[in-house]
């Protein structure tokens, strides 16, 4: 049910996202969605792609450092004041959230985000106990 | 005092013992490897020949690099069949050396940490927790089998898991810690920081045995104070025999170098020539009772000088000054003598796994300007930047805490930092072009 995200590490220099994203094209690796946190001289690449596994591999035989992470596709209302309520859904809970980011689709009238709690599996449950659609990883990859 | 026949023999007697035992090691060396033969041979130099101390200056020196040629056995005087056991060293520069053992070989490694521990004041009662990492690095084991021959009980718990470290300290009654000094500065930021509940005074910690790096007077003082035990000095070289070379006793004012099984001269590092007792050198070691592994005038690049007093302990050993430097690899950064083995020590404490890293110095105005760089493997790596960050104000508190030195460290990407041979070039000095 948790959807695999893939995160590298890239200096924050000319041509280093660039060959990142080659590997994973010469890999045949699709990517859904993206989103980078940065510094001044470093960032982390974060994507949900077709085949985290296989593009974990293929980084790895080049020499990129990355890593797989358990996160959360969440799905929201997209109405006004909809993330606002979730927010504090998980405010209430006391879920906090280490990062997110939006999908570029929507799911017929809904928004789909990803979370990254920093416990995983309590923030399921919550989501669930409070009714929130979690989107599954295999409705993600559209396989 | 562990044996008092050695350490406290009257000094005339002790150099008739060595000037025997030296005759003995030549001749061993000589005959038993062909390394040596042809050295001595090039150098115009027969054992047979060998009637005084003073012969000494004919004697060729061994050098690492002769060490590195002669990968990985070369240098065994002994068939393999008697060699026990091998330890080996990358040293901060260039390749691989191996050193081996016989089974008195090993005897002697455990007899002069024995005795060291015991110049500690180390007895059978004590319980000493060897934080040393174990492998093919001389420090976990030599300290380990030294424990042990003294009689004391010895917990092999290794490096790093400091959370582990301070439970077994109280679970056991530790009263003495083996480490690297960094380490144990360590273990107290780690108390500070995290462990605020525990108090390492109501413990009965009272010793930790330092070594396996350069450490100042300074750092002494900070790490009796802040773990409230006595801090001692034990030093050593693989090349030699590993730690327990020479040791500090309850005086602390110098280290007693093990006469009876060491040879030490101080040369000049550039001429090669003998120095008189109680100058500044680079100390060169001859072993006098090494069997797999002799080692004959290996010049160890550590500076310091020798001197006999009359210690209070009563040993009659000469005496070493504490090592503070090597000739080769050291680094003088805003007035700090900075060993690029002491970084690396940090990152290896800060991380639990040795990183690859570089040391960029450079001159920005008037001020040495410092960068570490140190590549982010999958271990190290998260996708959360304040672990990243956090990662990195860890090593810049450890670098001012440990160095005394500011370095901004960069992270950067796997394989970034040039290498030849396979190995890192640690050292990138700007300020020389």
């Amino acid at each position: 049910m948790n959807v695999t995200q893939l995160s590298v590490f890239i200096e924050n220099r000319p041509g280093h996202l660039q060959n990142v994203l080659k590997v994973l094209a010469e890999a045949g690796i699709n990517i859904i969605t993206l989103t980078i946190a940065e510094t001044s001289d470093f960032g982390i690449l974060r994507m949900i792609v077709n085949k985290p596994e296989e593009g974990h591999r293929a980084l790895k035989a080049k020499g990129v450092t990355a890593s797989l992470t358990d996160v959360l596709a969440i799905e929201i209302d997209d109405t006004p004041g909809s993330l606002l309520k979730a927010i504090d859904t998980f405010s209430a809970r006391k879920l906090n959230i280490e990062y997110m980011y939006a999908f570029t689709e929507k799911r017929g009238d809904r928004a789909v985000m990803i979370f990254r709690f920093d416990n995983v599996e309590a923030a399921k449950q919550a989501l669930q106990e409070e009714g929130y659609g979690i989107v599954k990883k295999i409705d993600i990859i559209g396989e | 005092m562990f044996n008092r026949e050695f350490e406290a023999m009257p000094v005339n007697r002790l150099k008739e013992l060595q000037l025997e035992r030296l005759k003995w090691s030549l001749k061993h060396a000589y005959e038993n490897n062909a390394f040596y033969k042809k050295k001595f041979d090039d150098a115009g130099f027969n054992p047979a020949q060998f009637k005084s101390l003073d012969d000494m200056r004919r004697v060729p020196f061994l050098y690492k690099q002769d060490m590195r040629d002669n990968y990985p056995f070369g240098l065994f005087a002994v068939p393999m069949s008697k060699v026990v056991r091998v330890h080996s060293s990358s040293g901060t520069t260039g390749n691989a050396t191996v050193v081996g053992y016989t089974k008195n070989d090993v005897e002697v490694f455990a007899e002069v940490v024995a005795r060291c521990l015991a110049a500690y004041g180390a007895t059978e009662n004590d319980v000493i927790q060897v934080a040393y990492g174990y492998g093919l690095f001389t420090g976990g084991l030599g300290l380990h089998y030294g424990a042990e021959k003294l009689g004391a009980l010895t917990v092999p718990i290794s490096g790093g898991n400091t959370e582990r470290q301070l439970m077994l300290i109280k679970d056991f009654g530790t009263t003495m810690i083996a480490c690297t000094p960094s380490y144990a500065l360590n273990i107290a930021d780690y108390l500070e920081k995290k462990r605020k509940d525990y108090d390492i005074r109501k413990t009965k910690l009272r010793a930790g045995i330092f070594g396996a790096e350069p450490w100042s007077e300074a750092m002494r003082s900070e790490i009796e104070s802040r773990l409230g035990i006595s801090a001692f000095d034990i030093y050593g070289l693989s090349e030699v025999i590993g730690p327990g070379v020479s040791c500090e006793c309850s005086e602390k004012s110098g280290l007693h170098v093990f006469e009876d099984h060491f040879y030490v001269e101080i040369i000049d590092p550039d001429t090669g020539e003998i120095l008189p007792e109680g100058e500044k050198g680079e100390i060169v070691y001859t072993t006098l009772t090494k069997e797999a592994f002799p080692g004959i005038r290996y010049r160890s690049k550590d500076i310091t000088r020798l001197y006999r007093d009359q210690c209070k302990c009563g040993r009659t050993l000469v005496k070493m000054e504490k090592v503070t430097g090597r000739s080769d690899d050291m680094l003088i950064i805003r007035g700090v003598n900075v060993f690029p083995s002491q970084i690396e020590n940090v990152l290896m404490e800060v991380e639990g796994t040795e990183p690859h890293y570089q040391i960029i110095v450079d001159r920005k105005g008037a001020l040495d300007d410092v960068e570490v760089m140190v590549e982010v493997s999958e271990k190290l790596f998260s996708d959360e930047l304040k672990v990243l960050d956090g990662l990195k104000k860890r090593i810049e508190d450890r670098m001012r805490g440990v160095l005394g030195i500011s370095a901004k460290i960069s992270l950067v990407e796997p394989l970034t930092i040039a290498r030849s041979e396979g190995k890192a070039v640690r050292v990138v000095d700007k300020r020389k072009i």
